[in-house]
Formats: C-alpha cells, structure tokens, sequence
C-alpha cells in the first residue's frame, strides 16, 4: 500500500472541503477502498475518514424512508420498516458479501464500490477505467463477469453490488452534498454508463458527498430478489433481478424490474413496465418482456451465457411472482 | 489515542496503512488471529468489535481508536476456555486450525445476531424470529472459508452450544 495522509472529518463540512482536492478519498466501511489500495489500484495522497460522522441514521421522511450513507448494510437490512416494507431491498443486502463485510460496508461505499474486473484489479493489465487510454484488456480477455447491456469499445465492466439493483426497483434517490450546492438523482440515474469516459462510474462530481438514500413510500406487492452466481454464498452476481410486482384480477398493475451482472449499472428499462402492466401473465409475455430486455444485448465470448441466463432469470422471477408455471 | 484489545489499551500505530489484523498480531503480539487471503474473502482474521464481527484485514488501525476489539485470546484461555473453544474441541472442529480462531470468533457473533433476529438469506420469512436450521448456520458462517473441510463439525459444535443456550 502506497503511503497517505490520514485525517479523520469531524464535520461534514471538513470532508466536503477535503474531497474536492485531487488525490484524496473519502473512507467510509473501507471495504473495497482498503482492498484496493492493497492492490495499488487506488493510491489516495490523502484519506478522508468520515467513519464518524453522523451520517448513519435510518429515519420516516414524508411517506418513505431515508437512509444515511453511513447507515451498514446489516442495519438497513436488520431495519423493522425495510423487511415490513421494502423486503426486496433487505433480500438484495442479505444476498450480498457475507455478515462479517456487511457489518461494515455503508450505504454509501456500496453505491460506489468498483468493478471487480479482474483487469482493473490488477495493476499489471492494461484497463481504460484504471488508466485512461492504456486499453480494455477484457474485450477478447477473460470477461466471465462482465457486461452484455450498455458496453461500449472502451469499457465492459459491470457494477457489481446487490443492494443498488433494488434500489433501482424501488426508484430510490441519492442525496448528494457538495460545498457549495446539494442535489438528489435518481438511483436510475446515478450510475453511468462507460462510453468514452469509462473511468467515471457515477455522476458524482469532485467535491459531491453522498449523504443518504430516500425510499418512495411504500407501494407493497410481491417483492423478490434472485441472484445468480457460482456457488450459493459469498459470491458476486453473474445476473440478478429485483422485482416489485404488484396483481390484480390476474393482470400485472406493477411491475418493476431491475437487474444486475448485466451492464456498467443498475440495469432498469423503461419499456418492461409499459409491456406488462395491464397485461394477462403468461410465459409467452415473460418472453416478450426478455427479447425486450436483450434486444441490443451483446455478449463478449466468455459472458455469452449471461444473454440467455438473464433471459431464464427474468421468467423465473415472473413465474414465480405470479404463479404462472415454468 | 488508544485502542482496547481485550480489555487493555494500546496506542495506536504510527503507520496508518497498518490494518487491524496487522497491529493485533505484529504491534500487540496477539497473534491468534490469523492472515488467510488479506482481502475480506476468507474470515481467518475475524475479529469483534463492539461485540460485532468484521474482517481486521479490510480495517485500518487507526480508525479504531477508542474501540473495544475481543480477539480469540479474548473469549477464553486453555486454562478456562469459553463455550464456543470447548465446543469446537469437543466437536474436532478443525484439522489444521489455521480458520478456527476467525470460526469461533464469527460463530460467537452469529449467535448474538440470531437472538437479536436478525434475518440472513437463508431466512424463509423476514418478520419471523431466525430458526437455528442447519441451512441457517451454513449460509451465516459462509464468511469463514475452511481449507481442511471441517464444516460439518463446526455445524455441530455451533449447534451445541446453541442447544446449551436455549
Ligand atoms: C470478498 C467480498 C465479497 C463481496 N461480495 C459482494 C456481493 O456479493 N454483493 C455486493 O453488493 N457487494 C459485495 N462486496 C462489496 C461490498 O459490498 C463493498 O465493499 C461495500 O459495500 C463497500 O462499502 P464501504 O462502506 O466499505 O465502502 P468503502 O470501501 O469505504 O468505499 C468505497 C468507495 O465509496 C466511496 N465513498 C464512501 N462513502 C462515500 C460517500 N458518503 N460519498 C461519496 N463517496 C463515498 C469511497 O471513497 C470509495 O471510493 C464484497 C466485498 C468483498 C471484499
Ligand atoms: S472492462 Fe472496463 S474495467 Fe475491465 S479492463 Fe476493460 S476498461 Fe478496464
Ligand atoms: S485475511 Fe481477512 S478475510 Fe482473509
Ligand atoms: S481447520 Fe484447516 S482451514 Fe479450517
């Protein structure tokens, strides 16, 4: 690990001023920024510890829910009012990393953690996130992991985490704070996609602070969230879908959808909803929603699979939301 | 400036690149807790704090100040050891040993997080007090990797003190 400067915020104000400085990075769980400083992949001048500052409340806010971007992972899952009334969000967090890493990681860093292409983990291959203008070196590489949705002939990584994929299908905000403005986005709006600036995973501008995410009020249904991967526990999504669905009198009146594995963000496409909503559930209609879905899907060789998996992965989650058999 | 490691106070280290797992065995001298992967995917350097388990070697140091951390050497001696060190030993719940101080030290957590009710996802209902099923022991030990397989035994050692608690 390279050397830094270590400064603990006191105040959100100090860690905003801080951050807009170049080479420094705000500290929160420290589980994936500390990996990676191990790795020499991230190598901050400055380290900003804002561990304690008061940014970890769960509170009511309107109808919804707001949850501080210090909250961990374990109380927003272990909350009372997320399994009553956000139980996909629960599922997803419960899905993701193991209890140990959960204990620690915050609301915050997961919305931020990094890819985990292995070219961008390993500082010997050539990898356009890590070094503008070194190369992708997953494209014809090893891309097991990485994206069929939204790449671009620079970038095909994917974002990770569980817990953003429900937050997309819940239609959660981030609250951002800079020194001088404050702002909200939505969640389906706050990771980008690479295009030719592949390096910037967010819109997240120098300076900005995540200090929270805020949850519409509840809207109920069935919730699921399934995640895919190669053995049952402690591993990343190869593809997964978060679901609210709500039915009535056997036609879909909700039916939000997000997915995972598959692209450089939370995967959230507009035209599922128009597709079901109002209409009969039946497998021809699950498979209308997926050449939707997989209409401009591209695999890279070695993540081929995850086309026809996302595909099975959707009907899965369809059929059993609504009953239809497999 | 100082971190307390059970029950005794130490400064804090010089070097702030220093992970928690490091200052405990190399600035401590506690040397129960061990170094698997060094990057959160294994659980060998599982310890507590505040009575919560975390991975020291994905934790730096010098964010602990003022934090109580219990270790391995924290929870019993050979002399006296504590119900989950009898356990594992009653149960041969190791081969080698190089997991078990990071098992131990997670599975006396998960006890704690069952009785409080937290759910994992191997919990069937998220409203409904946590059954101890072995499935449910499984999937919240699943962040403590055993490369001699004793799986199995660690289950039952787990379930026996469990039963002794209930
Ligand atoms: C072995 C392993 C397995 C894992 N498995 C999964 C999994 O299956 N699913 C999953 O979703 N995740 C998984 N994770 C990732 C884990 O969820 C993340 O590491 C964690 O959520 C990051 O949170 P943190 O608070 O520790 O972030 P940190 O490491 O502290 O920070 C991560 C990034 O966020 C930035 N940041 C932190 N707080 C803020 C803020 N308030 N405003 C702006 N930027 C901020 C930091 O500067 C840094 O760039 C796994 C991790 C490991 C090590
Ligand atoms: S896919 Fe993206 S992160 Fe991976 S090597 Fe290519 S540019 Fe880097
Ligand atoms: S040494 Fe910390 S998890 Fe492996
Ligand atoms: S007893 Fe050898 S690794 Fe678990």
């Amino acid at each position: 690990m390279r050397p830094f400067d270590y400064q603990r915020a006191e105040r959100f104000e100090h860690a905003a001023q801080l951050v807009g400085e170049d080479g420094t990075r705000l500290l929160a769980g420290g589980t994936n920024l500390i990996d990676l400083m191990k790795l020499q992949v991230e190598t901050p001048q400055t380290l900003v510890d804002i561990g304690r500052l008061s940014l970890g409340t769960i509170a009511e806010e309107g109808d919804g829910l707001r949850i501080g971007a210090l909250a961990t992972n374990t109380a927003t899952a272990v909350d009372p009012r997320v399994r009553r009334d956000y139980p996909v969000l629960a599922r997803a967090i419960l899905a993701g990393a193991t209890q140990q890493l959960r204990n620690k990681a915050t609301t915050a860093g997961n919305l931020c953690q990094r890819t985990r292409c292995y070219n961008f983990t390993n500082i010997d291959q050539p990898c356009n996130k890590r070094e503008p203008g070194s190369g992708c070196g997953a494209i014809k590489g090893i891309a097991r992991l990485h994206a069929v949705l939204g790449t671009s002939d620079q970038c095909i990584a994917t974002y990770p985490g569980d817990m953003a994929v429900a937050l997309a299908a819940l239609d959660a905000r981030v609250e951002i704070s800079g020194e001088r403005r404050s702002r909200s986005v939505r969640l389906r709006d706050f990771h980008r996609l690479p295009g030719d600036t592949p390096w910037r995973d967010n819109v997240l501008d120098a300076g900005e602070v995540i200090t929270a995410v805020t949850l519409p009020a509840p809207v109920g249904g069935i919730q699921l969230y399934r995640k895919v991967r190669e053995r049952s526990s402690y591993a990343f999504a190869l593809v997964s879908v978060a679901a609210v669905i709500g039915i009535e009198e056997n036609r879909f009146t909700r039916a939000d959808l997000a997915f995972g594995g598959l692209a450089h963000k939370p995967w959230h496409d507009p035209r599922l909803a128009e597709l079901l909503v109002g209409s009969e559930p039946s497998l021809a209609l699950f498979d209308k929603a997926a050449d939707l879905l997989l209409e401009d899907a591209r695999g890279y060789g070695e993540n081929d699979f995850k086309i026809p998996l996302a595909r099975r992965t959707l009907a899965a989650v369809l059929c059993e939301a609504t009953g239809v058999e497999p | 400036m100082a971190i307390s490691i059970n029950g005794q106070d130490y400064p804090l280290p010089a070097d702030p690149r220093t992970s928690l797992l490091d200052f405990l065995r190399r600035e401590a001298g506690l040397t129960g807790t061990k170094k698997g992967c060094d990057h959160g995917q294994c659980g060998a350097c599982t310890v507590l704090v505040g009575g919560v388990r975390i991975n020291s070697c994905l934790s730096l140091a010098v964010t602990h100040e003022g934090d109580e951390v219990t270790t391995i050497e924290g929870l019993g001696t050979l002399a006296a050891p504590g119900a989950m060190q009898a356990a594992f030993v009653a149960h041969d719940g190791f081969q080698c040993g190089y997991c078990t101080p990071g098992q131990i030290c997670s599975a006396t957590a998960m006890l704690q997080e069952i009785a409080a009710g937290w759910p994992s996802d191997a919990t069937e209902d998220l409203d409904a007090a946590p059954a101890l099923t072995d499935a449910e022991i499984r999937e919240r030990m699943s962040g403590n990797l055993c490369r001699c397989g004793a799986y199995p035994n660690i289950v039952a050692a787990i379930r026996d003190v469990a039963g002794a608690e209930a």
